[in-house]
């Protein structure tokens, strides 16, 4: 835009446009300073990225704090929780996944008689309640034989039952359902 | 509730539009007494028909053969007893029942009355019935009824007695449970009561009301589930099963005062009681010796002693009506089926072949009747099954896919069972062959569990 086209423009525009011109100006005077860019005596620039100590990291931050929840189900780092043995449609097998689950508790209780667990088993919301609190003990009795045989005793465990009538997720879908079928370990 | 106003009204709101001004004031006077009125109609219907808004008789099937009466509102019922229409309910009870289909009955007569009989013959009433209701001077109620055979134009019989208000609830059901015997010869199941739980939010109550649904009165009040409630015998305790102390704990309480004592609380589980026809035993599901058995424990608590020996998951125990055998469910075999064993233990009976899952065992007070919940493609059923045996085959009650816990009234017509209808649990009552239901009265909170209480209250 030449100059005569700037004082063709009404009011604000050229008001703006001239500040523009002006803005320039100023930015190119002062990036005439007199030091070459390429001066081999000039201080080197350091160059630093944020959040790493160096190569190999993959980017970890330097704020990251992980929490600890300790409150009852919570889940640990795994997206797992650390109390919880859930089971499939129909079965009370302790799978494998839930070992480290057991051992844990079974060495804790092992280590520390006074300690009581209640192991809570729990079905989904399908079929009738008698029959489905049967089932959620037979859940809890699995989880409870298998602390025994990792070094529980039989008199600090107590397996029991809340059927269909404690659901930890509502809904009658299969990721409900799932989320149900389960034996909840707590001390009491 | 619909009100229907009549067609003229509409046409000359069309009219109205294109009519000049000054005609349109009188059309606005005539759409405002429209308003008022159907206002005053709709007032008008749900103070006369309170009954009517409480139940719904839902009759299924064809040609089912009901004796028709005609009940004529009671002498000054709306006025001395105006927050219950007492020969509403006379009438609900009897259409309840199936047995009986209710005959518009106009007019105004009492027990006094001398009807014209070719005129209730002429409506197609066998049977007609009018009464009176009166505020007495102490504050009580003098309620007084006949009942006529039209057919045969006499007197069937009549009471009057004198009732406090909290009474006349039942006075009506009295009424009905009357009726019902003289016309079909067996006893009518109207005063009895049924025991019901509530779960609303995180609350749970345990309830009796009267065999209608109506007044319902809590007996238990937890912040924890309670289920399975067995009423004893005699109609004065109910046990049932409270995780109170964050586990399956058998208690009995006495209704009347409130009462209550741990009968079982072993280790594991303690679930499913079921009293025996003396109400001296109770039977019960134990998990204290690992697995979910049957044991048998003394009412007063103690002298446990064990059933059933199996691997398997035994449960729902039932006695038979004579107290020698109990029936229960196993799932011995697989999948949960009814089984049948003697109070003294030894030989087990398989009763249910039928699909691979049946539960929740009821059996007739004459012994000869089965009815159970039994799983058919995903939909859970309410069934019956002759027991007399002679590969009799079970017959479904209903169409709905959710019922559970079936209980027999103590006269064996009726059946209660709760369901599922509109998203929300319901308690509903059905004839033995299905074919005539009723909803009962449904809070806003869900209702399940039910069990029908026995004669005398």
């Amino acid at each position: 835009m030449n100059q005569n086209s700037i004082l063709r423009l009404a009011g604000p525009a050229r008001l703006l446009s001239l500040s523009t011109l002006v803005a320039a100006a100023v930015l190119l005077a002062g990036c005439s300073s007199s030091v070459p860019l390429n001066d081999a005596g000039g201080a080197p620039v350091e160059s630093r990225t944020i959040g790493g100590s160096g190569a190999g990291t993959g980017g970890a931050s330097e704020s990251r704090v992980t929490p600890v929840d300790l409150s009852k189900g919570a889940n640990d780092a795994n997206g797992g929780a650390q109390n919880i043995v859930y089971f499939d449609f129909d079965s009370y097998v302790v799978k494998d996944e839930y070992r480290p689950i057991i051992d844990r508790f079974a060495k804790a209780l092992a280590a520390d008689r006074k300690k009581h667990l209640q192991v809570e088993g729990h079905t989904d919301e399908r079929g009738g309640r008698e029959y489905n609190l049967a089932l959620g003990q037979k859940r809890a009795e699995a989880v409870a034989k298998s602390l025994a045989l990792l070094g529980a005793a039989d008199t600090q465990v107590e397996a029991v039952s809340f059927g269909k009538e404690r659901p930890a997720a509502q809904g009658s879908d299969e990721t409900a359902y799932a989320k149900n079928r389960r034996a909840e370990l707590n001390y009491r | 509730m619909m009100v229907i106003v009549p067609d003229s009204f509409a046409a000359s709101d069309a009219a109205a539009a294109t009519m000049p001004q000054t005609r349109r004031p009188v059309l606005r006077w005539l759409a405002a007494l429209r308003a008022s009125f159907g206002l005053a109609l709709a007032a008008a219907l749900a103070f006369s028909a309170p009954a009517q808004a409480q139940f719904r008789v839902e009759i299924s099937g064809v040609g089912a053969t009901q004796l028709p009466i005609a009940i004529v509102k009671f002498r000054d019922e709306e006025r001395s007893a105006p927050s219950l229409s007492l020969s509403g309910i006379v009438r609900a009870d009897l259409e309840r029942s199936g047995v009986f289909k209710s005959i518009d009955a106009p007019g105004a007569l009492d027990e006094n009355s001398q009807p014209v009989m070719t005129e209730w013959r002429g409506r197609a009433a066998d049977a007609l019935v009018a009464g009176s209701v009166t505020r007495l001077a102490d504050g009580r109620f003098d309620v007084r009824f006949k009942l006529w055979d039209v057919v045969k134009g006499n007197v069937l019989g009549g009471q009057s007695t004198a009732v406090d208000a909290a009474d006349l609830r039942l006075a009506a059901h009295r009424i009905a449970d009357f009726i019902y015997e003289k016309l079909t010869g067996d006893k009518g199941v109207f005063s009895t009561r049924i025991a019901y739980v509530t779960k609303g939010g995180s609350r749970y109550t345990l309830r009796v009301a009267d065999a209608d649904g109506e007044g319902g009165q809590v007996a238990l009040n937890s912040p924890e589930p309670i289920i399975s409630p067995a009423w004893s015998p005699d109609g004065k305790q109910l046990a049932y099963v409270s995780f109170e102390k964050q586990k399956a704990v058998v208690y009995a309480q006495d209704t009347s005062s409130g009462a209550r004592r741990e009968l079982a609380n072993f280790r594991g589980s303690n679930s499913a009681p079921a009293w025996s026809p003396d109400g001296q035993t109770l039977a019960l599901t134990l998990s204290r010796e690992h697995g979910s058995q049957l044991y048998l424990i003394d009412s007063g608590g103690g002298n446990v002693r064990r059933l059933t020996t199996s691997n398997a998951i035994d449960t729902e125990p039932a006695f038979a009506p004579d107290g020698r055998s109990i029936y229960f469910v196993s799932d011995r075999g697989g999948g949960p089926q009814i089984y049948r064993i003697g109070v003294g233990g030894g030989n087990v009976e398989r009763i249910t072949f039928g699909g691979n899952y049946n539960i929740s065992p009821a059996i007739s007070p004459d012994g000869r009747t089965l009815a159970y919940i039994s799983r058919q493609g995903g939909a859970f059923r309410l069934y019956t099954l002759d027991l007399s045996g002679g590969g009799a085959q079970p017959v479904a009650l209903t169409d709905t896919s959710d019922d559970e816990s079936p209980s027999f009234a103590p006269n064996g017509r009726l059946i209660i069972y709760a369901s599922r209808a509109q998203g929300r649990d319901v308690l509903m009552t059905t004839t033995l062959d299905g074919k005539i239901k009723a909803r009962l009265v449904s809070t806003t909170a869900d209702v399940r569990e039910p069990v029908w209480g026995p004669f005398g209250r």
